[in-house]
């Protein structure tokens, strides 16, 4: 199995959640999050004072599907995820040793 | 029905027949008519009226038909009978209005809290809103105990045109004990209260028994909550770094400054015989107070940042301005309506007088100086290439707000309008400015309220048209009546420049007073208990060190997640 964790801008949030919908996958988690990347933050204004917003807002997706999933998976979030512009995130793709729900004690592909 | 009809009648005759006294005309003895003794009440210390019981309360018998056994059938009335109730209307109408005024003032607290607190960071929210509601049992307490006193205890002195009646009623003649230079004897050489330059009042410590009257009462609380305004303004520009104990100080000292001040201009001082004593205009004129209130306050706020130094992080270490953004912006838009709703009260309420039908103008201008405020402030922004901050717009709504607020009654619309405007473009020039020169004001209270007061009382030099304000501070001079028909409050551009020379003097003495007073006292209490709290406090957020509370105890706070460009 793998786990997917992509990192969004907020306001594609739903656009995501929906293309995820659609490819089958049947449940995810979201957390929000601070980060910056190679911009560093960017700059406001606030009372004609520049200031930078050095860790931005962002949200991190998480979800656990079978490895032959991964690929349409990834596809589907860079696909509704991006908006062209600087900071639309990344995704990265681990492997998952164990995966157990804690109601039924099912394991493995049946837990997901 | 029909004698009720022909009540209202006689009553409306008799009322058309008032607003010739009302104003302040010549009275020909052989028109004149005998009335009670509670409304021909003179600025007279030497023969203070009387009302018919001891504090005022049941002048004349409208409100309780037949309370004085005469019964209200229009045959059995004299004329003197008819004016008894038709004065205890007009009281009637001036103590509602004032009152009802004096609550919409009273809830300006809770504006300034939503402004100067949103404009905060979230780690100081519990504090900064703490200061704003506890300034108010503070400066109260000390208005009660002694500041309505040295304000208001020598209101008597105050100079009016001939003809003119106390619209609260000459039960505030008891107001007549005070401190200053030149006091004025009658025959017997006894003194009669009276100064040719009044300096402060002594009378009504505690509102005793000396001073026990219904209109007393409506003069005391109009002014407490005018003070309060003044009081809360210093908590905005030192906000986020004063320490509470050397806050509560302050909350106790505050009244003595405004009210020594506001005696000179309302509480019949020098600056308001300035008319009457040098041949300037009419006096030092300052309808509502920006000058009293809003200028008193600014420059406190002033002196107060001055003395508490910028916060940690303001300034990098080549001395530039850094943003500290505050933690709410629909606060600061809220806080922004609700005084804008209060000035409602603030302006028109100054005429102590629902009787004076000047308050529709006042209400019109004081409107039309907010909405251009904020569009000059907008305009302000444009022209220097930045975008329109919300909080940079509500500061320019304010500030055209305090700068109508002398002016007010006075002016015109279009005059109105104009000094509005100019006050939106100032305010943003000025928070630049005080900004630039490591003043750090993180609500732009000293530019809104100081600067813009300043303006405001200087306007009335300026803008005045003359056409109300006749006899103002008792001053009647006969080639202004002979040139424009009555003697009006007149700025420079409609003929009276000596009325402006007044208004500068009174800004000099007010920036000058207020800045000493203040920068002394900030010193000096810092001896007694530190003004500013410790560095670690002030990182960590003033919340918990201080108050023992979090403004946001669900919400996990990143006060360091901003820096400075560059």
């Amino acid at each position: 199995m793998k786990k997917i964790e992509a990192i969004i801008k907020p306001f594609k949030l739903d656009e995501v959640k929906d293309a995820l919908s659609k490819a089958g996958v049947q449940g995810l988690t979201v957390t929000e999050v601070k980060g910056f990347g190679r911009q560093k933050g960017h700059t406001e204004l606030y009372r004609g004072a520049e200031y930078v917003v050095e860790f931005v807002p962002k949200l991190k997706i998480e979800i656990v599907l079978d490895d032959a999933k991964a690929s349409q998976i990834v596809e589907a979030i860079r696909t509704s995820a991006t908006s062209g512009q600087i900071g639309d995130g990344k995704i990265f793709v681990m492997p998952v040793e164990e995966v157990l729900r804690i109601r039924t004690g099912e394991r493995g592909s049946d837990a997901v | 029905m029909k004698k009720t009809k022909r009540l209202v009648g006689v009553l409306a005759l008799v009322l058309l027949g008032f607003a010739v006294p009302l104003r302040p005309a010549p009275v020909h003895a052989d028109d004149a008519v005998q009335l009670p003794s509670y409304f021909t009440a003179t600025n007279d210390p030497a023969k203070p009226a009387v009302w018919p019981d001891p504090t005022g309360g049941a002048s004349g018998a409208w409100a309780a038909p037949a309370g004085d056994a005469k019964g209200d059938v229009p045959g059995s009335l004299s004329v003197s009978d008819v004016y008894d109730r038709v004065v205890h209307n007009l009281y009637s109408i001036n103590y509602v209005w004032a009152l009802v005024t004096g609550f919409l003032v009273m809830f300006m607290q809770a504006g300034f809290m939503f402004v100067e607190t949103g404009l905060c960071r979230a780690k100081n929210a519990a504090h900064t809103s703490a200061m704003n509601f506890m300034i108010y049992p503070l400066g109260c307490l000390a208005f009660w105990v002694y500041g309505f006193a040295l304000g208001w205890g020598n209101w008597w002195n105050g100079p009016v045109p001939p003809g003119w009646y106390a619209s609260l009623g000459p039960g505030l003649s008891v107001l007549n004990s005070g401190i200053g230079i030149g006091a004025a004897t009658d025959a017997a050489g006894a003194a009669t209260g009276a100064f040719t330059y009044g300096l402060m009042g002594t009378k009504g410590f505690f509102l005793t028994g000396a001073v026990n009257d219904t209109g007393v009462m409506v003069l005391f609380f109009f002014m407490m909550v005018f003070m309060d305004t003044t009081a809360t303004i210093p908590t905005g520009a030192m906000a986020e770094r004063w320490a509470w104990k050397n806050f509560c100080l302050y909350g106790l000292w505050v009244a003595l400054p405004y009210c020594i001040y506001a005696n000179w201009l309302w509480g019949g001082g020098f600056l308001a015989q300035g008319g009457i004593n040098w041949g300037l205009g009419h006096g030092a004129v300052d309808f509502a107070g920006s000058g009293v209130v809003h200028g008193m306050g600014g420059i406190i706020g002033l002196a107060g940042a001055m003395v508490i130094g910028s916060r940690i992080g303001k300034y990098d270490s080549k001395g530039h301005a850094q943003a500290l953004p505050g933690h709410n912006v629909p606060m600061v838009v809220l806080g922004t309506f609700i005084l804008a709703f209060g000035w409602f009260g603030f302006n028109p309420g100054s005429t102590l007088a629902g009787t004076d039908l000047r308050i529709s103008f006042v209400v019109v201008n004081t409107m039309l100086a907010s909405i251009t405020g904020a569009l000059g402030s907008y305009l302000a922004l444009s022209m220097k290439g930045l975008k329109p901050d919300p909080t940079m717009m509500c500061n320019g709504m304010l500030a055209g707000l305090v700068a109508i607020t002398a002016p007010c009654a006075f002016v015109n619309p279009v005059g109105a309008a104009i000094i509005g405007a100019i006050a939106g473009v100032l305010v943003i020039y000025s928070v630049f400015f005080f900004e630039a020169r490591g003043v750090d004001d993180p609500c732009g209270a000293i530019s809104v309220h100081g600067v813009n007061g300043l303006w405001g009382v200087l306007s009335v030099g300026i803008f005045a048209t003359g056409e109300y304000g006749a006899g103002w501070n008792g001053v009647i001079r006969d080639e202004m009546v002979k040139a424009y028909g009555s003697d009006g409050v007149r700025g420079l551009l409609y003929g009276d420049f000596s009325q402006f020379v007044m208004q500068a003097i009174d800004c000099a003495v007010l920036a000058v007073f207020a800045f000493a007073m203040a920068y002394v006292w900030f010193k000096v209490s810092d001896m007694i208990t530190p003004i500013r709290v410790s560095r670690e406090t002030e990182l960590e957020g003033l919340d918990g060190p201080e108050m023992g509370t979090i403004g946001y105890p669900d919400f996990q706070i990143h006060p360091t997640s901003q820096r400075m460009a560059g």
